[in-house]
């Protein structure tokens, strides 16, 4: 593959708004998880739920950080990187992010101060409250970016005049085909991310001999959260997948490999999709299944991507990231329910499967992004399925700046994402050693 | 007149609205971060806790001004943002340092956290001089040339030095004692940079556009105008003579009027963008587009109008306050 200006500002692209999704994952679900600790607390004086939230709103203040600012560098990118977009689809995808700007971005940014530094300056009703914004701006900014990525994949009410995308039916456009699932099956994989993330922390600090009560509540919640998340995502992701086959065949075609309109198709465990020769080499699978799966009948009829012409999806990346997705999932599947029966009526973890959970600290990560790798690496070559080619949207900055760009943020990225990790299992390691007490509030450790 | 004529009016004066909010707020945040590295390790801290609830709320005001650009000026946010490649690229990496580091440097090992305050002041630093330098860019249409690369870099410097001042009268506001008294000598040392930046952004736009010349310089337009520079020189000299005063006054014990500084300082960014805006409109690209041909489809606007209409105003009175519950003297921040 050449590396011309259009490549690398894909990969660019791509490679901020990888960065970018790990923090919102988290802080998403954490926000209402963090409402959750403190209002058990309200309601029963416990102090563990107050040791829990004093620790886990230390990971959001720093994830949240992590969130805008990325945040912020992809707002500038539509413009940089494909000016054509806001020229073609501007009078939709306009109006809905300045939608989630006003309605969004604004409460949550502002309610963080006091939810995190207002504690002795407002009621403690006051701040539930600004604890309950915060929560209700992040979800309410997945909203509004879930429904304009949802419209790009099936567009409606709309049409084109002049070239441009005039709306014409704006409940049509937000409630376009595929936003219920694609939001839900997002929100899902928020709550699963913060589950295991917590699940996992809180794993480590009982490997590393802290026994307190906070510990215990946070690590409850976190597995028991994963295990009724999980068979909950499994059934969303199905119906998402069905919806996909109904609006977007192509992308479904790749994600199963099939070239060639089929009955009774296979589902391949192992394939490595060839484009040259427009088949699977070495593959492997199970004769009928994907066809049941997908069309609930075993010699059901899938359609191939020779269907489409050169207009589908490169298939090897589409293939590969959902089967990492799939992968991840039935692993959290397998380590939350395992979890969840030791913990039961008062158990203990086995030391075994504790390091099993801090294995899968950030398996969210790894399964959201390899989600949205196939959502949107299957939405190629569109950028507007079926209304703007990706191509057609990008901008005349030469190649040699995009590159000079690109690695800044590469560097910048990887160096912040070691620090994020580390940082986590910093303050991990310091409130285990603190017998379970968070940390000193002086200035200096609580800014 | 019709919608097409004044919807595009109202969009420029909301993101005019956006980006002079931001400056002033998000000016003062860089401000501070740029003064961190003369301060001792305990002030610092202080410094940091005076803005820390603020900034994120700050920063967003950016966003919304960018996603003004792009939403309801599509044609000309290509244009603009494809010839501030570059330094919207370095501004970005600045923001994201100094905003990571708000957290990274209290959270990190403890060794780290010197390394944390200079990723915090570079940050800060780069993005005030990426800024000055987009606006110096922005100012000569992107005009080629050393000459014009030249006055961007000098804008850059004059922004930077003014968002010092900004953050240093901020500090003489919100701050006590040892640091009050530092911001103070910080706050004189800006005003320089500041008043050069100012002057020659003022002396040197004329120059380089003979649009902008004919909207200053002829009669009767020159005698309306006239205030906003004798007014800037008022601002800035009573900040020179105030500065030394309130100082002897606040050692002394008198703490009455810490917060004129700042507000005066708030008035010289009025005037600098009254003036700045006057001499754009209704240019959008200076000397290629106006703000009409660079308007998107009316009815988007109307849907993002009707919504703003009702929701900024909330915002503004959720942001007061905010203000109100952080208002008077820095405390130490705890999550307690």
């Amino acid at each position: 593959m050449e590396l011309d200006s259009l490549v690398l500002a894909r990969i660019q692209f791509a490679a901020n708004i990888t960065f970018h999704i790990l923090f919102p994952t988290i802080s998403i679900a954490l926000a209402w998880v963090l409402l959750y600790f403190k209002r058990r607390f309200d309601a029963s004086g416990d102090e563990a739920w107050m040791q829990a939230y004093g620790f886990w709103v230390k990971v959001f203040a720093l994830t949240f950080a992590m969130g805008v600012v990325s945040g912020v560098t992809m707002s500038f990118q539509f413009g940089t990187n494909w000016p054509g977009y806001m020229e073609t689809v501007g009078n939709i995808a306009g109006p809905l992010l300045a939608y989630e700007i006003m309605t969004a971005f604004f409460l949550e940014a502002t309610f963080l101060g006091v939810m995190l530094f207002g504690r002795q300056r407002v009621s403690n009703r006051v701040h539930t409250l600004a604890t309950v914004l915060v929560a209700l701006g992040t979800s309410a900014s997945a909203f509004w970016i879930l429904v304009l990525n949802s419209w790009m994949q099936t567009p409606a009410g709309f049409e084109m005049v002049d070239g441009q995308a005039i709306i014409t039916d704006w409940w049509a456009a937000i409630f376009n085909p595929s936003m219920p699932y694609r939001l839900t099956h997002m929100l899902i994989a928020s709550g699963l991310t913060t589950a295991f993330l917590i699940a996992g922390i809180s794993a480590y600090r009982w490997l590393r001999g802290e026994r307190s009560a906070g510990l215990e509540k946070a690590l409850r919640t976190g597995v028991v959260l994963a295990a009724c998340l999980i068979p909950l995502q499994i059934f969303v992701g199905d119906l998402h997948g069905l919806n996909t086959l109904k609006h977007q065949p192509e992308k479904i075609a790749a994600i199963e490999g099939i070239w060639h309109t089929e009955r009774a198709a296979p589902l391949l465990l192992f394939a490595l999709p060839n484009e040259a020769t427009r088949s699977n080499d070495y593959a492997l699978g199970v004769p009928g299944l994907a066809s049941l799966i997908l069309t609930h009948e075993w010699d059901g009829e899938l359609r191939g991507l020779s269907e489409f012409g050169d207009e589908h999806p490169p298939v090897a990346k589409v293939f590969w990231s959902f089967r990492i997705m799939v992968g991840v999932g039935l692993l959290m599947l397998a380590s939350a329910w395992a979890a969840a029966w030791q913990l039961r009526r008062g158990g203990e973890l086995r030391p075994w499967l504790a390091r099993v959970l801090v294995g899968m600290t950030f398996s969210g990560w790894v399964a959201t992004v390899a989600g949205w790798y196939v959502t949107e690496i299957g939405r190629q070559p569109w950028l507007v399925h079926g209304v703007l080619k990706t191509a057609d949207a990008a901008s005349s900055v030469s190649a040699g700046m995009v590159l000079t760009s690109l690695l800044m943020y590469l560097a910048v990225y990887v160096v912040l994402l070691i620090a994020y990790v580390s940082v986590v299992f910093h303050l991990a390691r310091k409130t285990a050693k603190g017998g379970g007490e968070v940390a000193a509030t002086t200035l200096q450790e609580a800014v | 007149m019709d919608e097409a004529y004044w919807l595009p009016v109202i969009f420029a004066a909301l993101m005019a609205l956006a980006i002079l909010l931001y400056v002033v707020l998000d000016g003062y945040d860089l401000g501070v971060g740029l003064l961190l590295p003369f301060a001792g390790e305990e002030e610092k801290d202080w410094m940091i806790a005076s803005i820390g609830p603020f900034w994120d709320a700050n920063e967003t005001w950016l966003v919304l001004g960018i996603g003004l650009l792009l939403v309801a000026f599509p044609t000309a946010n290509g244009v603009i943002l494809g010839a501030l490649y570059l330094p919207v690229a370095i501004m970005l990496i600045g923001l994201i340092l100094r905003g990571v580091a708000f957290d990274f440097r209290v959270k990190a090992h403890a060794d780290h956290k010197r390394w944390w305050n200079a990723a915090f002041a570079a940050g800060s630093l780069v993005t005030a001089l990426a800024q000055g330098v987009m606006l110096g860019r922005f100012l000569t249409g992107f005009a080629p040339g050393a000459l014009a690369w030249i006055f961007a870099l000098l804008a850059g410097v004059g922004l930077a030095a003014a968002y010092a001042l900004l953050g240093a009268t901020w500090l003489i506001m919100k701050g006590e004692g040892r640091l009050q008294a530092r911001a103070c000598a910080w706050a004189r040392r800006a005003l320089v940079g500041a008043a050069l930046g100012v002057a020659a952004v003022s002396l040197i736009t004329p120059l380089v556009s003979q649009r902008i010349a004919a909207k200053w310089f002829t009669l009767p337009e020159f005698l309306l105008v006239l205030p906003l520079p004798v007014v800037t020189a008022a601002l800035l000299l009573a900040l020179w003579v105030g500065l030394p005063r309130l100082a002897s006054r606040q050692a002394a014990g008198n703490d009455a009027w810490c917060w004129a500084p700042f507000v005066g300082t708030v008035g010289i960014f009025l005037l600098a963008f009254q003036g700045l805006a006057y001499s754009i409109f209704p240019e959008m690209v200076i000397g290629r587009m106006d703000i009409w041909q660079a308007a998107g489809h009316p009815q988007g606007l109307w849907v993002i109008l009707i919504g703003a209409l009702l929701v900024v105003p909330a915002i503004l009175a959720y942001t007061v306050f905010v203000y109100r519950v952080f208002w008077g003297k820095t405390r130490a921040l705890t999550y307690e």
